[in-house]
């Protein structure tokens, strides 16, 4: 299956075209050809993933601009046209931009055109899973503070995702990514026995993890002395 | 065969999808008009707060959508073009419509036109009134904007002959309906005050009418001032504030100068058509007002029914339709939201 991996959770705007396929003993769309349950072996070995295309820019303020000409240009690097498509993989942050929502929107309406099913991706999730492993993912929150999960040797989240100082964020026990972006075949590993099952995705909702900046106004000042 | 227009607006807190079908005669027909509104989470703010806009955006861009095209019964493979607000308006809002917009024009291949919100508001007058007089001029009086516009072009020929120099008209309702303990936003039921008080009980200041001001410009931070001066001396003197009567006379305060500078702008340049739009216009005072003067002055008055007044989708989807129509060469898909667009750039 021709997946499409978007992720606008960090300063870079990522684009990529991946082809995911179960493990073997599976056919292409991870339907278990051994006759076995098919989740179960999906989620069992590990699913052969692989970048196609992809385009990267790195600028926080350019996610706007720049993610849909990165969606068709990696559509065209791929040879394939975005029916092609199974699937889109959206990273849902944390992310401190406001382009965090170009990515997300971008990633609902393609899907909701193209009628195929739209999965989100924790972003520290997407980059845990890029080199697997026992991993500390710290990115950049802005004012002075970051997002940061822990993952244990088979993949999995074991604590956050957070915000907070930098001084709160645990010594990291085995690799430390920091500030790293997620690469497309990260972000499609990361939720690759989902997809291959065909597991309803859940919303893409954004990871914000903040409230958001607003005050209630204070009682009204008078205008006479 | 006519054209479907799909409209995206996401400028503010209204997020808005419209469906329009172009005609060939020049005729622009409403298909669907779907809102999704996120007043009611800015009201105990007293006013739009940028980031909960742009949160609520997010989460209804694709299901205002759906209900588009339900409400329509068409199809998104019958969309032959994509328009969307590139400005002006809050930046975080404008992103998420810019971004969706340029995904259903990618997946859907079919030309995108990143267009003026101003415009738009100017252009849902075709869909029911039939194609606009030209030269033709426009006041635009909302909570975010108050403008006195020349269209010579609804496509691409429009020039501003005035402006607010401080708040909006409709950023001063909110005030003043704070001010007497109304709700917000404070149109509505300020409008709805006035109707038992006399609008001629107090006499409060008309902006910029002095001979030195701006002639088409307008200013409400005075009349606003004046109403919490008037409010806070009767308090003082421990006498009740009469609701009906402040808000009647403030009313006529900003009807009496919003239509008499339109009309007289209209006289000067020999333009025989009114066009009154955006969310004040709905308010009953200033379309009473307006009526009577262009009346008198023999000036065409078109004021689009309250729903089109308001931001919508289907204002965007109007505007697309005339800049496809006009034959203008469509935005390209790295376009960039624009929070300061100004009023004469209709296309981006
Ligand atoms: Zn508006």
């Amino acid at each position: 299956m021709l997946i499409l991996a978007l992720d606008t959770a960090t300063p870079a705007v990522t684009a990529g075209i991946v082809r995911l396929s179960g493990p073997a003993g599976t056919d292409s769309a991870g339907v278990d050809t051994a006759g076995t349950d098919t989740a179960a072996a999906a989620d069992a070995a590990e699913p052969v993933v692989e970048q196609v295309a992809a385009r990267v820019t790195v600028d926080p303020r350019a996610h706007g601009e720049l993610l849909t000409p990165h969606v068709l240009e990696a559509v065209a690097e791929a040879g394939i046209t975005l029916a092609d498509l199974g699937a889109v993989v959206v990273g849902v942050g944390p992310g401190p931009y406001t382009g965090l929502r170009a990515g997300l929107v971008t990633g609902a309406a393609l899907a909701h055109s193209l009628g195929v099913p739209a999965y989100p991706v924790c972003t520290l999730d997407a980059i845990a899973a890029d080199s697997g492993g026992v991993a500390l993912v710290v990115t950049d929150a802005r004012r002075r503070e970051v997002y940061w999960a822990t993952y244990d040797a088979a993949g999995a989240r074991t604590d956050g995702p957070h915000v907070g100082p930098r001084a709160e964020v645990p010594e990291p026990a085995g690799r430390l990514a920091d500030h790293e972006q997620p690469s497309p075949v990260g972000i499609v590993r990361a939720v690759a026995s989902n997809v291959l099952a065909g597991r309803e995705p859940g919303p893409l909702t954004p990871l914000y993890l903040r409230r958001p900046h607003a005050a209630e106004p204070a009682a009204r000042k008078r205008v006479t002395a | 065969m006519a054209k479907i227009i799909m409209g995206i607006e996401s400028s503010c807190d209204e997020t808005g999808v419209g469906l329009v079908a172009a005609h060939d005669d020049g005729t622009v027909e409403l298909l669907a008009d779907e809102v999704a509104s996120s007043v009611e989470q800015h009201a105990r703010f007293g006013g739009v707060v940028p980031e909960i806009a742009s949160r609520a955006h997010l989460e209804a861009m694709v299901p205002t959508t759906r209900r588009a095209f339900d409400t329509a019964g068409l199809s998104m493979s019958d969309v032959d073009a994509v328009a969307v607000t590139a400005g002006p308006g809050l930046a975080g809002a404008l992103l998420v419509g810019v971004s969706a917009a340029k995904a259903y024009a990618a997946a859907l291949d079919v030309p995108l036109y990143g267009v003026n919100h101003l415009a738009g508001h100017i252009a849902v007058d075709t869909l029911q009134h039939g194609p606009l007089p030209t030269p033709c001029l426009a006041l635009l009086v909302s909570g975010g904007h108050t403008q006195l516009l020349r269209v010579d072009d609804i496509a691409g020929a429009i020039t501003e002959l005035g402006s607010t120099v401080d708040d909006a008209a409709g950023e001063a309702y909110d005030k003043v309906a704070r001010l007497l303990d109304l709700p917000y936003p404070g149109g509505p039921p300020i409008d709805k005050a006035a109707r038992d008080g006399d609008p001629e009980a107090i006499a409060f200041p008309r902006g910029m009418t002095g001979p030195r001001d701006a002639p088409f410009d307008f200013s409400f931070s005075g009349v606003k001032t004046a109403v919490a001066r008037w409010v806070e001396s009767a308090q003082a003197r421990g006498e009740q504030v009469p609701v009906a009567d402040v808000a009647a006379s403030f009313q006529e305060a900003v009807a009496d100068v919003l239509t008499a500078k339109a009309v007289r702008a209209a006289t000067e340049a020999g333009i025989g058509t009114l066009v009154v739009s955006g969310g004040v216009a709905a308010n009953s005072r200033l379309s009473a007002l307006a009526r009577e003067r262009c009346a008198d002055a023999g000036i065409e008055l078109r004021i689009p029914r309250p729903r089109l007044c308001t931001d919508n989708g289907a204002m965007i989807a109007a505007l697309g339709a005339h800049v496809a129509a006009a034959g203008h060469k469509p935005s390209a898909l790295d376009l960039s939201a624009n929070p300061g667009l100004p009023v004469d750039t209709v296309l981006v």
